[in-house]
């Protein structure tokens, strides 16, 4: 019974950082903090592989200014990045949106393990016993005879 | 069966990367090709006085963003200005924006490069974000209703210009 005591425990760990995460403890809340959050999801478009917020380049400080602008005219977060996809496509999204084709990433890692379990489950439980056992005590004479013999092989 | 089990990923694997390795990373389609052009109304660079894109509504508009640090922009000068020259009359009008340039520098440029189509400048680059523009020299044309009606980005050939613009006047006659 006492095996099940830490299994219990990290689901009640992860339970609670599902709930902090969620509660909205730790949001952005000024517009700062906001353009910020934003810019961090945006690809900076003159750059290799940077997010607006990082990138030093004067394309991306003006991007930032556009964002804050745009915040403070009263637009969402998602309304912002929506802005910026309707001019530079989905490739302007750091973290493509969740839907269609783009689902394969975060699903694969899921139905790979699921089909692991089921060739574990449908195959290797079902394999008949390989006999490797433990010898029983008529066996051990001849077990000893056996090893024996090896023992003189150079 | 075995053999099918290791050697089926593997091709399956083999495949996904052809397909992806085959596509130029570089490479984004335009998102505003058929979409209502962005409006701008932009100071004049250099001289008083600015341009209204809702203004040029009804005529075809070539919108050309362009540094005067930017290399590619000195190889396309030559067809802007044959192009601006061949199609001022019939009532195309190519606009300049200067992209994240200085004023001097880019009257100095533009001194050295002639041209006479109207030049302006974009402050905090809202136009050329509002274009969605990666870099320069970008160029888009716009149909006389009001719509992008083809994007191109790197130095514009002649030819190019040509096209669009023929299609873009045909586009407004059949209205």
């Amino acid at each position: 019974m006492s095996r099940w005591v830490p299994i219990a425990a990290a689901v009640l760990v992860a339970a609670a950082a599902i709930w902090f995460a969620g509660s909205g403890a730790g949001r952005p809340d000024t517009l700062e903090e906001r353009a910020q959050v934003v810019a961090a999801g945006l690809r900076c478009p003159v750059c290799q592989n940077l997010s607006v917020a990082d990138s030093p380049s004067r394309l991306a400080g003006e991007m930032r200014g556009e964002i804050r602008a745009r915040l403070a005219d009263g637009e969402t977060e998602d309304e912002v990045r929506a802005y910026f996809v309707e001019r530079y496509g989905e490739w302007v999204l750091l973290e493509p949106t969740r839907r269609g084709l783009n689902l394969v990433p975060w699903l694969f890692p899921l139905v790979a393990v699921l089909v692991g379990v089921g060739v574990w489950a449908f195959v290797i439980r079902r394999r008949p016993p390989t006999g490797e056992e433990e010898p029983t005590e008529a066996d051990r004479p001849r077990v000893a005879a056996e090893l024996a013999g090896l023992e003189d092989v150079p | 069966m075995v053999v099918a089990a290791v050697v089926l990923p593997i091709v399956a694997f083999a495949l996904l990367l052809a397909t992806g390795l085959g596509r130029d990373p570089r490479s984004v389609p335009s998102e505003l090709v058929g979409e209502p052009a962005p409006t701008f109304d932009l100071p004049r660079l250099g001289e008083e006085g600015s341009v209204d894109l809702a203004a040029l509504r009804g005529q075809v508009v070539v919108v050309n963003f362009w540094a005067s640090w930017c290399l590619a922009c000195r190889d396309e000068h030559p067809a802007l200005d044959e192009a601006w020259r061949r199609y001022r009359d019939r009532g195309v009008v190519v606009v300049g924006v200067d992209f994240e340039d200085t004023e001097e520098a880019a009257l100095a440029y533009v001194s050295e490069m002639g041209g006479d189509w109207p030049l302006v400048t974009d402050p905090g680059s809202r136009t050329a974000i509002a274009y969605g523009v990666f870099g320069v020299p970008e160029t888009f044309v716009i149909a006389p209703d009001g719509t992008i009606a083809a994007k191109t980005i790197g130095a514009v050939t002649y030819a190019w210009l040509t096209e669009h613009i023929d299609a873009a006047l045909r586009s407004g006659e059949g209205r």
